[in-house]
């Protein structure tokens, strides 16, 4: 097995739940939970795929597919904040409307090639043993993007004005809403970009690190797994990363498994029991629920839980008369 | 002066104004809720340098008026003057740029964020990114100049509740603000934390700021406030009046609009059998520390059992001990029945009724309607149960039934739980947990942050249960609750029982040494205590090893980082208390322990007591 190029490739797949992730952080912090991850990454794969297709030019497909992340998502802002809708309903809802959307409108573009997103090299930093070539060599902007995106997004939410007024208006709406921070336009503007962030992510996959439209198979459940991140790491960026790359190296992993006859000098069970193969589809994902039960037990400990009015929607002189 | 008898519906006014201009001047404001009118044509005028009390009851709409003026609210009419100057608010943001700041009862604070976060938010000036540090010393230099000491650097959650408050205050002056108001600021703290802050309001009314000082305490509000307005159910009943012209009683009647009866009626009776029995009980906390020790107590029919201690001492474990909500070793006998890590269905079949502390949280379910909550504990019972189905005709009649016994001001009985003030919550609580004619009440705080009228009618009630040979667990905090309502005071001290008295020989001065971990020497006659750590009922009290060195020690660390307002803090005189005529006069101080002197143990009863020490010493 080349772990060079398993862990390469890792962080390659792990940027698409990184990106992702990071967007659904932002928006929870602000108090909204958008369950609708897989649909609005869906709609952003497909609209990035078929505008780079059809003009031939990856960037203008970037730019689309981050526009209908984003419209998608203020659905979900305008049902949730200005109807105070369930979440949780509007969220999957979102899912089911994006997925339909996508299918709809990607029809006839399976099996096309459009132009992908540029890879090069980063010079010096490349030449780092072990770190250089799996972080650093080939990989597509994107990739690199997504490094620069983690201490940014950290420094914005902790060290910054509006990042202050966003954990104020997740954490304690109506404490914000005294001082004059108006809740419904932070939680819009949330919930906006954490929807560009998914449709981002979706273009990610195809146009970048798995070009080509493959109907709902595109995405394939990260938008799920993005979700789930989020709470494992605590709504912190830096975690977010962590579980991000973790998890594509371990799908990654988890593949190359099953390709040599042999393993340690026996033979390799992975390559001849088509049923054992099963499981170790299941094992990421089964890593990802003890790791989220793991996390969130040691967050109480912490106090670092979610935001406390994450999923409750905000109505001014609710209490008493 | 004009002198002023209680008159109940007519509008009282005084007309003698200062030659200035008020800085708030609320005229006719007019604020309709769905279904309640809040505030009907209230008039409210705040003067510089004044602090003005706001009293009423609950859902009086104090709290409403004082929202309209932050800009949270917009009046349907009426209007406001700041400084002579018309206003019109649309947010809270527009009354925070005239100087108007408010301290909420439900603190406004975020808190995972440390204290100068919460004071920055919704602030303009550091524009993007936050330089904590600086804004560190700012904060810290502006509590300086104010008398008031916090950390800026801590997080909220690890800050007392009076801490809390003083960021709160902060909060307001960091942002300018020369008109405060204050919303019922001590229904949260303890005597000697509301003293520190009644100082604190008053250095800032001197050096020029205008408080609006929201209540219903009538002891407070005469030792704080230069003027009074009074508010029942959306009306003003006296307005800008002098507080000289004001009995306790007269101003009770104000609020409530009927006589208040301050001495309650409490039969002499004796006790029954047993009904409740803790053997050797030991609990942890959520932090697994130990929270109670080897806990012995017996409680009789008809008897109330008070709990006595500074808030967390046990206290609140031992409640749920009993109630089957937190895991214990030992036994619980009720009615023969051992009930102890039983689920609370069970200890309910057999008697238990339950008024908890937390109303919203453990009390009831807000979003649910009156009736739902009612039939909790009875919605497998007849009328309300019919086979599978609950029969709502029946559900809705019992309630409403409940609603009209227990005085539950409401729309009707679909209405939210939520939407009731704290006083109908509480009523709405006892109506379901006492109607079920239980055999033991645990009641936790059962008064705290209710009005006047409220209290009446809660205790009133507890005492009506005693009556009927119910076995009742009181804890609270209030002590002259606990020894108006009380046949026996168990006082407890880190998950000890000290010592148990019986009502003939309470003393307050002897309850609060208990309460700091210490047997006084002239309490240990087995006539006055009932050793309860001992398995021997009447055997002399071995005394626990004396923790006074230790609380000597909190007590010194907490004065260094609290304001040197000690001598201020005593010369306030001590307001009217209707227990203080039924105390027996105050024992002597016990004799000095060698290695104290009495100064020592002075602050320490001022600390544990607050201003009811004063009054036991002054004989």
């Amino acid at each position: 097995m080349n772990w060079i190029e398993i862990f390469r490739s890792g962080i390659s797949t792990g940027t698409v739940l990184l990106i992702a992730a990071i967007g659904e952080t932002l928006t929870e912090r602000s108090g909204i939970q958008n369950l609708g991850v897989e649909g609005m990454m869906l709609v952003g794969a497909m609209a990035g795929f078929k505008v780079a297709y059809q003009s031939g030019n990856v960037w203008l497909g970037l730019l689309a597919a981050i526009a209908a992340g984003g419209l998608l998502s203020l659905a979900h802002a305008l049902v949730t904040i200005h109807f105070q809708a369930d979440q949780t309903v509007s969220g999957l809802s979102l899912t089911f409307l994006g997925t339909g959307l996508a299918l709809v409108l990607g029809d006839g573009l399976t099996g096309m090639t459009a132009p992908v997103i540029p890879s090069f090299t980063i010079p010096l930093l490349s030449q780092v043993p072990y770190l250089g070539p799996v972080a650093f060599a080939n990989h597509n902007l994107l990739v690199y993007v997504g490094y620069l995106l983690v201490p940014l997004s950290w420094y914005y939410i902790h060290k910054t004005r509006p990042g202050l007024h966003l954990r104020a208006v997740g954490e304690n709406p109506a404490a914000a809403d005294t001082l004059g921070v108006n809740i419904y336009r932070t939680r819009y503007l949330y919930t906006f970009i954490g929807g560009c962030f998914a449709g981002l992510a979706g273009a990610a996959i195809s146009v970048a690190i798995a070009p080509g439209w493959y109907s709902n198979l595109t995405v394939n459940g990260q938008g799920w797994i993005a979700v789930a991140l989020v709470i494992f790491a605590h709504w912190n960026p830096w975690r977010v990363a962590l579980g991000g790359y973790l998890f594509g190296v371990l799908r990654r992993f988890t593949l190359d498994l099953q390709g040599p006859r042999l393993l340690f000098g026996l033979a390799n069970p992975f390559f001849f029991n088509t049923n054992l193969v099963f499981f170790l589809q299941m094992a990421p994902y089964i890593l990802t629920i003890i790791a989220l039960i793991w996390g969130s037990s040691a967050a109480r400990k912490k106090r670092i839980g979610s935001p406390a009015a994450l999923g409750v929607p905000y109505q001014r002189g609710e209490r008493g008369l | 002066m004009r002198a002023i008898s209680p008159i109940k519906d007519e509008l009282m006014t005084f007309t003698e104004e200062p030659n200035a201009i008020p800085a708030v001047e609320m005229r006719d404001i007019t604020l309709r809720f769905p279904g309640v009118l809040a505030n009907d044509h209230v008039n409210f005028t705040l003067y510089p340098g004044e602090i003005h009390a706001l009293l009423g009851e609950n859902g009086a709409g104090k709290s409403t008026l004082m929202n309209v003026l932050t800009g949270l609210y917009k009046p349907q009419s009426g209007e406001i003057r700041i400084h002579g100057k018309k206003v019109s608010f649309n947010s809270p943001r527009d009354a925070i740029a005239n100087g108007i700041g408010m301290v909420h009862q439900h603190f406004m604070l975020v808190e995972n964020q440390t204290v100068t976060e919460n004071i920055l938010i919704g602030l303009d000036t550091p524009h993007f990114a936050l330089n904590l540090k600086k804004f560190d010393h700012e904060i810290s230099d502006l509590a300086d100049q104010f008398g008031i000491h916090i950390d800026p650097t801590a997080k909220i959650w690890q800050l007392s509740v009076g801490e809390q408050q003083r960021v709160e205050i902060l909060k307001i002056l960091y942002r300018g603000a020369n008109i405060l108001i204050m919303d019922e600021p001590t229904a949260v703290l303890a005597p000697q934390e509301a003293d520190e802050l009644i100082e604190t309001l008053k250095g800032m009314a001197a050096q020029g700021k205008s408080i609006a000082f929201i209540s219903h305490k009538l002891n407070e509000v005469k030792q704080v406030a230069d003027k009074l307005t009074v508010l029942r159910r959306g009306r003003v009943t006296a307005e800008r009046m002098d507080l000289e012209n004001f009995t306790r009683e007269s101003l009770a009647s104000l609020m409530v609009g009927r006589e208040v009866i301050f001495n309650l009626q409490k039969c002499e009776q004796t006790a029954g059998r047993e009904v409740l029995r803790l053997e050797d009980v030991s609990a942890v906390n959520n932090k697994n520390l130990p929270a109670l020790r080897n806990v012995d107590l017996a409680l009789h029919e008809g008897e109330i059992l008070g709990i006595a201690g500074v808030a967390g001492n046990g206290q609140s474990e031992l409640v749920e001990v009993i109630t089957g909500l937190r895991e214990c070793t030992g036994n619980v006998w009720l009615e023969g029945k051992n009930i102890a890590n039983k689920p609370p269905a069970f200890s309910i079949s057999h008697g238990l009724a339950h008024i908890p502390e937390d109303r919203i949280g453990v009390g009831s379910a807000p979003n649910l309607s009156l009736t739902s909550n009612i039939i909790m504990k009875r919605y497998d019972q007849k009328p309300v149960s019919q086979k599978w189905q609950l029969d709502y005709v029946a559900a809705d009649s019992l309630a409403d039934g409940l609603k009209t016994e227990y005085d539950i001001q409401a729309p009707n009985v679909q209405t939210q739980a939520r939407k009731l003030s704290g006083g109908n919550l509480q009523k709405l609580i006892l109506a379901r947990e006492l109607s079920s004619a239980p055999r033991l009440v645990v009641a936790m705080q059962p008064t705290r942050g209710l009005d006047v009228g409220a209290i009446e009618s809660v205790q009133q009630l507890l005492l009506n249960q005693r009556a009927q040979g119910c076995a009742i667990l009181l804890v609270s905090e209030d002590l002259d609750e606990l020894l108006s309502l009380s046949d026996r005071i168990a006082v407890m001290y880190e998950g000890h029982v000290v010592g148990t008295i019986c009502s003939g020989d309470f003393d307050i001065n002897q309850i609060g040494l208990m309460m700091t971990g210490t047997i006084p020497q002239d309490l240990k006659s087995p006539s006055s205590v009932e050793d309860s750590s001992g398995s021997n009922e009447n055997s002399s009290i071995s005394a626990p090893s004396s923790r006074f060195d230790e609380v000597l020690d909190h007590v010194k660390s907490f004065e260094e980082s609290s304001s040197p307002s000690e001598e201020a803090d005593q010369s306030v005189t001590p307001p009217e208390e209707p227990s203080e005529e039924d105390l027996p006069p105050s024992e002597i101080l016990p004799e000095e322990d060698p290695e104290l002197n009495l100064s020592e143990k002075e602050r320490v009863l001022r600390k544990v007591l607050g201003e009811k020490y004063q009054q036991g010493d002054v004989e």
